[in-house]
């Protein structure tokens, strides 16, 4: 009942879902199997504020180290439930102006839109933006071009971030005015034009990049498919857990 | 005072005597809003909307006799501050300084872990969660579960445009004419399907029990299932066969005017040479010597050529959003660029 039944469930219903993409007849299958799916996932969120709540408010109540940080975290994420769910600052939609509760949640304007604008996108965005320098300052302890693998690794990034950059086109700009001082342009241009880093990076990102990108996609597809079919054949159960609970 | 201490104390002291000195001598953080009143008249399933400027006065009540009012604020400029339908927004004006003061909590993580920083972090944990939460209730569990379960009722209430289920669209008529029997017959009829994610759900939500966690496992047998299906399906396609097609590429290349074309030549041939070998350097089923560790040698240039693309890809990412953070903070906040005019004539 513990293990047999999950396992069971998790091939019959990956199986139907394949099934489902092969057979035109089965396709309301699948779109059962998906809507539930989309269903789940969201009920997922739920389970997920719920542990969110009692880790936090146990450390609240046992009074640990750093409960206060907790406590703000309690807070905000109560007042986005309330702000969110009673639609505070949300327009009826125009054809319906008598349904208070049927205007879309995220309207600019309204309280939810707000906590979205002034918390959740300044520090999400403010987040994500210092893993520039962090990965700056591990890149510049951790390169080094110790072999030729390690050497075309250095100079491609080092060439990508030039290129993506307006330093690029103006030196590119400037190598070739010195170079019109010296031979015709007509002579050498239509040859070395690639060579400007701003080009260079083009080619690196839609040849090379390309290739090597494909290979690891391709890869990853083979990955997904047998990890895929271990699981629906019962091979991996990792995710059924211990016999603990 | 350690020396921690004292760094953020100077730090302190030298960013709010700052602020004070541009307080003092300029505007700055303001945010600004223009009011609008909207009318509605709803007429033969067509709405006539009347956005007037302004908060409503009783000339425009008078106007609108039968229609449903409300108002709306939208994002002004501190340049359109003269125009008299616009006005300070102190909603507006507190969210921004909000936003620039956890930007800046943010930040100082640069310098060290810190109390700002640990709190800009709770709060972005519980609004994210928060966030999470609101979107999957109301794009999830309304839309794909009580859309279903209780159809009526939710056009009712949360949905109006709901399209009625070809399932249920006599329903609707039904209910209105009272027949209730009816409508609670084809209900049980039709929606029972929809009642498993329910009762998965609820069996999900037994993860939280101290004893009954394993029930929880069914419903996650379900998803694990659903996802193993679902993703075996997609990525065989996208990212096996879509990208195998896509590798078979003609060697030899010929403009339209039939003249060899040697650039596109040379790509193509990259492109094949390159997925080819990486590929082998991904086979480990034979030792990588001889002629296959040489090609095997070549796919590793390729694939560090990839790392290396994307590492400087990724970070120029990074360093955009920097660099767009700097801009709210001396854009939006301290009103010390204007690259966009929005201040123009201030």
């Amino acid at each position: 009942m513990k293990r047999t039944v999950p396992l069971f469930l998790a091939a019959a219903t990956g199986f139907v879902l394949i099934v489902a993409s092969f057979v035109p007849a089965a396709g309301s299958w699948g779109k059962y199997a998906v809507d539930w799916f989309n269903i789940l996932a969201a009920l997922a969120f739920v389970l997920g504020g719920g542990s969110l709540l009692s880790q936090h408010l146990k450390k609240i109540s046992d009074q640990q180290a750093g409960w206060g940080y907790s406590l703000v975290t309690v807070v905000s994420f109560l007042a986005t439930l309330v702000v969110g769910l009673g639609k505070f600052g949300v327009a009826p939609p125009t054809l319906h102006p008598d349904k208070v509760w049927a205007g879309d949640y995220k309207e600019a304007g309204s309280g939810f839109s707000w906590i979205f604008d002034y918390l959740y996108t300044p520090l999400a965005a403010t987040m994500f933006s210092i893993l520039a320098c962090f990965v700056a300052s591990a890149a510049f302890r951790a390169f080094r071009a110790k072999n030729v693998e390690a050497t075309i690794l250095l100079v491609t990034a080092f060439i990508v971030l030039l290129g993506r950059t307006y330093a690029a086109i103006w030196i590119g700009d400037q190598a070739d005015w010195l170079a019109s001082q010296v031979v015709d342009p007509a002579i050498w241009h239509p040859y070395v034009t690639g060579l400007r880093l701003d080009k260079l990076t083009e080619t690196i990102m839609d040849v090379f990049n390309t290739a090597g990108t494909r290979a690891i996609m391709i890869g990853i597809a083979l990955g997904i498919v047998s990890t895929s079919l271990k699981v629906l054949l019962g091979v991996d159960r990792s995710y059924l857990g211990s016999d603990d609970r | 005072m350690n020396e921690n201490n004292r760094v953020w104390w100077i730090l302190f002291l030298v960013g709010g005597g700052a602020l004070l000195v541009r307080a003092a001598t300029t505007e700055f953080g303001k945010s600004y809003a223009r009011d609008q009143t909207v009318y509605v008249t709803v007429e033969g399933g067509t709405a006539e909307v009347d956005a007037v400027p302004g908060l409503p006065t009783a000339e425009s009540d008078a106007a609108h006799p039968d229609a449903a009012r409300w108002t709306r604020s939208l994002a002004a400029d501190p340049g359109e501050r003269d125009d008299p339908h616009v006005r300070f927004s102190w909603a507006d004006t507190i969210g921004l300084w909000c936003a620039a003061l956890l930007t800046l909590a943010i930040f100082s993580f640069l310098f060290g872990d810190n109390p700002g920083y640990r709190l800009a972090e709770a709060i972005f944990v519980g609004v994210s969660a928060g966030y999470a939460m609101i979107a999957g209730f109301w794009e999830g569990i309304v839309q794909l579960l009580l859309a279903k379960l209780i159809p009526v009722a939710t056009k009712e209430h949360f949905l109006p445009g709901l399209e009625p289920d070809p399932r249920w669209a006599d329903d609707w008529a039904r209910y209105q004419s009272g027949d209730l029997g009816y409508v609670a017959a084809e209900w049980a009829a039709t929606t029972l399907l929809s009642l498993v994610p329910l009762v998965f759900g609820v069996m999900l939500l037994m993860r939280l029990s101290p004893k009954g966690g394993w029930i929880s496992r069914w419903p996650l047998a379900f998803f694990i299932g659903a996802t193993a299906g679902l993703r075996l399906i997609v990525h065989f396609e996208s990212d096996f066969i879509r990208q195998i097609q896509a590798t078979l590429l003609p060697l030899i290349v010929f403009k339209e005017d039939n003249s060899f074309d040697l650039a596109q030549t040379l790509a193509n041939v990259t492109i094949v040479v390159g997925v080819l070998s990486s590929l082998v350097y991904f086979f480990f089923s034979k030792e990588h010597e001889g002629v296959f560790g040489g090609v095997s040698r070549l796919g590793i240039w390729f694939l560090m050529i990839t790392f290396g693309a994307s590492f400087g890809y990724t970070v120029m990412g990074r360093i955009t959003l920097f660099a767009q953070r700097l801009e709210f903070l001396f854009d939006d906040w301290l009103w010390i660029i204007d690259p966009l005019q929005r201040r123009a004539g201030l």
